[in-house]
């Protein structure tokens, strides 16, 4: 595994919708750095033959009749929202 | 000795006797945290209007002589990323810091149901990402044994109100270690049950297929009510279990002649602090002395544990997180023009240091091209640390070791470096990962005067050993009935 440049934190924190200050992205940069090294210590296992674990009991899809029902009300729907309009979640221009 | 003293049976009967009110129960509590919170602030939000209308309603219905529910009148601390309806749930994150449910957590209707009364909601590590309640967005929580420490994380409010006596029990969640290292940590007994045996509708999401609702109380006999009410099938939970639930407190015999009891090597060897191996040990002689037998093993993979942990709990964190955008609901930046810079404004100001450290490292295991060497590569040695466990069990009834390699830490010892913090969850997360039940029970204290926990791990869905074996154990002790001067 490689070592994660500053420029590479600062590519991940775009890909996470985050902006950095310039202290966070030393600080970061540094503590990911170690983090990472710790994670090597998986290289000493041989996995090639072992199925990977996504969730420790059997899953399946859980379906429910296809049935009409009453929806959550607008007001409340919105009470948490911080800008609605006309019964609408409103954000900035998505487009200029 | 004070009500939060008793057992909640012997609370039951004492208001279906008249001897006592709910009223009076639920006003001791609020007198406590009166006295307490000062020096515990195990609180983000109290209830108080809401519980003593509750306690109101439940007085009039005694007086009615209608039926009691199981926990009925208790006054119960939920951790703050359990959704309550209409009462502010922040997961200790700036970035909830106005949010006002629409409707409750399965687990919070299931309490509602068994009629126990909710007082308030509980500080904790943001969206449960810490080991000592240090990380929370909003006020540090102190170890009611010594202020000078850490009540343990991220159920630290949950842990410290309980030890504490401002609530009769708690709810926490436990990802890693978060309801059993504060239990430990707090001289409480502290219950993660198997994944998918209690509901997580509700629950903020921190770590999807590792997030899991416990009680915290004071003695073995409580959690196993507790976990009898909120234990069931949920059809709004698509990870729940569809497995009976069984009476666990029928369960608690009190007998453990001829149960095959393993310790691992690996969890009382290097890296343990003597005083808690000491404590652990002696614990064993006394299960041993009851009749159990007891024999050293292995879990090989267990120094793995916590790398694997630490790629898989941040991938999936950043995942969940990514919800929390300033749209739906939460805080949002102002002053921005365009819809991306709003989201980065929101997610930068509103998380905080630890949670954003998690998402950039759970954003670069996921990315292309990492995703193999890291994310993958994790799940397989999940597999690997899951069947440490199988095979143990298929010889063994019960394993047992500490719950955390050291008592209580200092406030601020650990929070420079995140890799020393995360190091403390080496004990409690090789369970999560295999996604089996475990309970931390108060078993003596430490030189420091901190209290030390035996932690006792069990089969999937087999609550009721570890229970039994929790409760044997302390039958034949006194430490669950230390409480903190304060």
């Amino acid at each position: 595994m490689s070592e994660i440049s500053r420029e590479q934190v600062e590519h991940v924190a775009k890909l996470a919708r985050l902006n950095l200050t310039e202290d966070e992205a030393v600080k970061y940069t540094s503590q990911m750095n170690s983090i990472l090294n710790f994670f090597e210590k998986l290289d000493e296992l041989d996995t090639d033959n072992v199925q990977p674990t996504s969730h420790v009991l059997d899953v399946y899809n859980v379906m429910r009749e296809d049935e009409e029902r009453p929806s959550i009300d607008r007001e409340v729907a919105l009470r948490n929202a911080p800008d609605h309009e006309e019964g609408q979640f409103k954000v900035p221009a998505v487009m200029e | 000795m004070s009500i939060f003293d008793k057992k909640m049976m012997e609370l039951h009967n004492a208001i279906s006797q008249k001897e006592l009110s709910v009223t009076e129960l639920v006003e001791a509590s609020f007198e406590r945290i009166g006295k307490t919170e000062k020096s515990v602030q195990a609180f983000l939000t109290l209830d108080e209007e809401g519980a003593r209308n509750k306690a109101k309603k439940l007085d009039e219905q005694v007086a009615k002589g209608e039926e009691m529910g199981l926990l009925f009148g208790l006054p119960a601390a939920i951790k703050d990323n359990i959704v309550t309806d209409r009462v502010r749930t922040t997961a200790g994150s700036k970035i909830l810091s106005n949010y006002d449910p629409i409707y409750n957590a399965s687990v919070m209707d299931r309490l509602g149901a068994a009629e126990a009364i909710m007082i308030g909601k509980t500080n904790m590590d943001e969206f449960g990402m810490g080991s000592s309640t240090e990380n929370s967005g909003f006020q540090k929580t102190f170890n009611p044994w010594n202020p000078e420490y850490v009540p343990g994380g991220s159920s630290g409010g949950s842990a410290a109100a309980v030890a504490a006596g401002q609530a009769y029990f708690a709810l926490g969640s436990d990802t890693g270690g978060s309801i059993r290292q504060p239990a430990a940590f707090c001289g409480v007994v502290g219950l993660k049950p198997t994944y998918g045996l209690v509901s997580r509708f509700g629950l903020v999401s921190y770590a999807s297929s590792l997030d899991t609702i416990g009680p915290i109380t004071k003695n073995v006999e409580d959690a196993a009510y507790v976990l009898s009410t909120i234990a069931a099938h949920d059809p709004y939970d698509s990870t729940s279990a569809e497995v009976e639930v069984p009476d666990y407190v029928s369960a608690l015999t009190g007998d453990v002649k001829g149960l095959r009891v393993g310790i691992p090597k690996e969890l009382i060897g290097e890296g343990i602090d003597a005083d808690v191996k000491a404590k652990v040990l002696e614990a064993i002689k006394v299960l041993e002395g009851m009749g159990a037998i007891v024999e050293e093993v292995s879990l090989p993979h267990t120094e793995y544990a916590v790398p694997t942990y630490y790629i898989l709990a941040p991938s999936e964190a950043s995942s969940n997180l990514a919800r929390y955008d300033g749209v739906r609901y939460g805080v949002r930046s102002d002053n921005t023009t365009n819809l991306i810079e709003m989201y980065k404004e929101t997610r930068s100001h509103g998380f905080g240091i630890e949670v954003k450290h998690r998402i950039m490292l759970g954003t670069y295991a996921l990315s292309s091209g990492y995703y193999d060497a890291y994310y993958k590569k994790a799940q397989k040695v999940r597999t690997l640390i899951k069947n440490d466990f199988d095979q143990l069990f298929a010889k063994y009834d019960v394993i047992i070791g500490p719950t955390a390699p050291t008592t209580a830490f200092k406030i601020g010892e650990k929070t420079t470096d995140p890799l020393t913090m995360y190091l403390n969850d080496i004990c409690t997360i090789p369970v999560s990962l295999a996604g089996i039940p475990a309970i931390s029970v108060p078993c003596g204290f430490a030189g420091n005067g901190m209290p030390v926990g035996l932690q006792i791990m069990g089969k999937h869905f087999d609550e009721s050993t570890i229970l039994r074996v929790a409760h044997a154990y302390e039958q034949q002790t006194e430490h669950h009935k230390a409480r903190p001067s304060l």
